[in-house]
């Protein structure tokens, strides 16, 4: 592979992974928080208000680094990955313009009052900038599934005289068939990254014997949204997706699945290494028939393997493929698992005592991300060697004027920025665990010492 | 269609120069300006309910840039990749340091975030006047469509020249005095006391370099580029543009000795304006010269379809209507002057 090339490839694979740490959090919390506001003003509960002011303030923090490093993904498109989008920028142009003027306008304004301006509006008030909060940010990643889909899928497009793509129907390519349930399944593993992670502030805050009310309260609310989320994270939405891959992408469903040769009645693989030299999985231990049931509904159906395919178009690393979509699906069933256990103690009001289970709620908190990652390396990854899918091929999109030199220094650059961003985000939101729901400190300060 | 995006994206930029301009020279004049932890304070929530969502113009207007004129964003962004992603790097710590400042009562912190978000204000004001200045000046385009500069050579002009040259530091240096006199008026105009002296006393000391330097710059600009007078010479009606200038000019060091804040600030805001509307004027139909011309990258040759540039106006529209709601809203809110508050914890 050209260096130039695969610096640019990690270059923007790093900060997107780096990126998406934080939305996945903030977008999943901007629901909770709603849910606790929520609860918080109908029953006009104290303990309620303080957990929901206690979850904006771990919001701002994730918030803030979410901001500045997303900033650098709009400037990637330019700077990494020209050729991109001189040819694809007069369609995918559109969301991500969108984007910044709806998604981004709304979401700073209305952050600012949502952390500060408690004080200064009515609590319907306040309840409603929460409300826009999560709708700002939840449009935001419309906007972003809506651009990626279109890589996945192209729709809405016509080939100009100059080669470029441009747009035919707008509606077409905003309302794309791929977004949908990329969107929700993507949606719901922000959910269960927030319920996770409040669920393990809460197992934490209870292990510890500190903040009991508040925990429960955090315990509650996440378990219940946790399950839900982790069970609408596999079906309808991952099945669906499941279901346009091997529709559209059959090749990459192959590599996923680690299927080197089309069969019958084909095996899902649970575990197992893919031999690419061999055209085998090492080690396999496989539930029989499930592949095709899977994807055809049908125990025999005929399930294409590589084979099916020429080798110029099989995504690049399948290895790393076949695990990360592994590690999704694995994970995606814990979380089930997990969640299912706790509501059926939360239930029978064992939950809080079960200290087995609280001590397995504080130490789930990272699978989520790891998850929500594999996730998207599933997804892009397995879109390769394409940038758009049949159309363009990632290694002619990428910046031919960029020597993989400066790519490099940019790339160690942003390495070393967000060792430092990331070692001060997780000291911060720290800070806040340990001084817990009750403290009525000052939080950030100035959007904001004026609105208070 | 086209021309109206050329339009639309140069009031963009003009609002984020503007906007995003005070609080980056407010940055920039901070460690001088503001000398006690209650001023640092002071300016910083002077700032701080606004700064990202002026930033925010930044951030729209590029991608607006990239929806309307994609061959453009492509060539110029991988372009000017080097001083593209240093200025990421300064955005990343400038909001890091603004925002993360008050999380925590401790000198050390405070005066290390300080220097942070001072500095990269300073940085992020050089590279964007630089950024102009490059424009201006031309960038070696060929019959690819695309180029790249090195982030200096030898600092002359030349067939091989880098970002930084002689004339574009110069840009950079005039972009940096102007907003640290926007910055000060907008320091003066929302607070009272010692700090809002200092800063009246800091731009007025910002004058007389900032007149200075505007006739150095358009008199090295007619010198390297003297095309920039051919729209001129076409349309007499753009001559009233410099002369908004010196008018500005002239109002700033009229009103600011008087206390007339609110004047000088808005003379300071319509200084830049002008001076941005000035030389898009001048460009216009160019977005980006070439060394040699028939490279140019022009409103024609970058725009995107005319589909998607007629069906964005709508949804643009309609973006734009709800994004000033929000302004307003958000400075209405927050309008009057900055006191010291007392009863206030700790925080900021």
């Amino acid at each position: 592979m050209d260096s130039a090339l695969l610096v640019h490839r990690i270059h923007f694979a790093f900060t997107a992974t780096f990126h998406y740490l934080f939305p996945q959090l903030t977008m999943g919390l901007a629901l909770l928080i709603v849910v606790l506001k929520t609860i918080a003003l109908r029953r006009n509960d104290p303990v309620y208000h303080e957990a929901a002011r206690f979850w904006g303030r771990i919001f701002g923090i994730n918030f803030v680094l979410g901001v500045v490093t997303g900033i650098p993904m709009e400037f990637q498109f330019g700077t990494n990955w020209s050729h991109f989008s001189r040819y694809a920028g007069g369609v995918i142009g559109q969301t991500l313009a969108m984007e910044g003027m709806f998604a981004f306008f709304l979401e700073s304004a209305l952050v600012g009052l949502f952390l500060f301006g408690e004080k200064r509006l009515s609590p319907k008030g306040h309840w409603w900038t929460a409300v826009a909060v999560f709708a700002g940010s939840w449009l935001s990643g419309y906007f972003i599934i809506a651009t990626d889909a279109f890589m996945q899928y192209p729709v809405g497009y016509y080939t100009a005289a100059d080669g470029t793509l441009q747009l035919a129907s707008f509606w077409a390519f905003v309302l794309n068939p791929w977004a949908g349930w990329q969107y929700a399944h993507n949606m719901c593993g922000a959910v269960t990254t927030g319920a996770f992670v409040m669920t393990s502030v809460g197992a934490f805050y209870l292990l510890s014997g500190k903040f009991i009310e508040h925990a429960r309260v955090f315990i509650k609310v996440s378990v219940i949204t946790g399950c839900l989320f982790s069970v609408l994270q596999i079906f309808p939405t991952g099945d669906e997706q499941g279901k346009m891959v091997t529709d559209l992408q059959p090749v990459t469903l192959a590599a996923m699945e680690g299927l080197f040769h089309g069969q019958q009645g084909a095996p899902l693989v649970i575990v197992g290494q893919p031999n690419e030299q061999e055209g085998k999985i090492d080690n396999p231990i496989e539930v029989p028939r499930m592949l095709s049931m899977l994807t055809y509904r049908r125990w025999n159906a005929h399930v294409r393997g590589l084979d099916s395919f020429p080798r110029q178009d099989w995504p690049g690393n399948i290895p790393l493929l076949y695990y990360s979509y592994h590690v999704m699906v694995g994970l995606g069933t814990f979380f089930i698992a997990i969640m299912a256990i706790s509501t059926l103690l939360l239930w029978r009001g064992k939950l809080f005592h079960a200290r087995w289970m609280l001590w397995i709620l504080l130490l789930s908190a990272p699978f989520p991300y790891i998850a929500n990652t594999a996730g998207w390396m599933t997804a892009e990854l397995g879109r390769q060697p394409w940038l758009v899918y049949g159309l363009m091929r990632t290694a002619d999109g990428y910046s031919k004027f960029v020597s993989a030199g400066n790519g490099m220094f940019t790339l160690l650059g942003f390495m070393g920025i967000y060792m430092v961003l990331g070692i001060l985000g997780l000291f911060l939101v720290w800070r806040e665990i340990e001084q817990g729901p009750e403290a009525e400190h000052a939080p950030v300060g100035f959007k904001t010492a004026e609105a208070r | 269609m086209a021309s109206l995006w050329f339009g639309i994206v140069a009031v963009m930029i003009a609002a984020y120069v503007v906007l995003d301009g005070f609080d980056l020279g407010a940055g920039a004049v901070y460690l001088l300006a503001a000398k006690t932890n209650e001023e640092r304070r002071l300016v910083l929530r002077a700032i701080g309910p606004v700064w990202d969502g002026n930033e925010v113009w930044l951030l729209a207007a590029g991608a607006t840039l990239y929806f309307a004129f994609p061959r453009l964003y492509a060539s110029s962004f991988s372009g000017f990749y080097l001083p593209l992603m240093i200025v990421l790097w300064l955005l990343i710590l400038r909001g890091v340091g603004i925002e993360f400042r008050g999380h925590i009562d401790n000198r050390v912190w405070q005066d290390f975030f300080d220097v942070v978000f001072s500095v990269s204000s300073i940085l992020l004001a050089v590279f964007f006047g630089a950024a102009l200045g490059n424009v201006i000046r031309g960038v070696p385009l060929d019959a690819t469509g695309y180029f790249f500069e090195p982030l200096w050579t030898s600092l002359r002009l030349s067939e091989h020249t880098g970002i930084l040259d002689w004339y574009t530091v110069l840009t950079g240096v005039v972009a940096l005095v102007t907003l640290m006199a926007h910055g000060s008026y907008y320091i003066a105009l929302k607070t009272d006391s010692d700090l809002g002296r200092r800063a009246r006393g800091f731009a007025l000391l910002c004058w007389p370099v900032q007149f200075f330097l505007t006739f150095s710059t358009l008199v090295a600009t007619y010198f390297i580029r003297p095309e920039i007078m051919n729209n001129y010479n076409r349309h007499r009606i753009g001559l009233l543009i410099p002369l908004v200038v010196v008018g500005c000019l002239a109002v700033m060091v009229w009103a600011n000795p008087k206390g007339k804040e609110t004047v000088a600030f808005v003379a300071s805001s319509l200084y830049i304006t002008f001076m941005l509307v000035g030389a898009a004027f001048a460009l216009y139909p160019v977005m980006l010269p070439a060394r040699d011309h028939q490279y140019d990258l022009t409103i024609y040759n970058t725009a995107a379809g005319d589909h998607g540039l007629r069906v964005g106006l709508a949804w643009w529209t309609l973006a734009a209507v709800l994004a000033v709601g929000y302004f307003v809203f958000v400075y209405r809110m927050f309008r009057g002057k900055i006191k010291v508050q007392v009863e206030e914890g700790h925080g900021v």
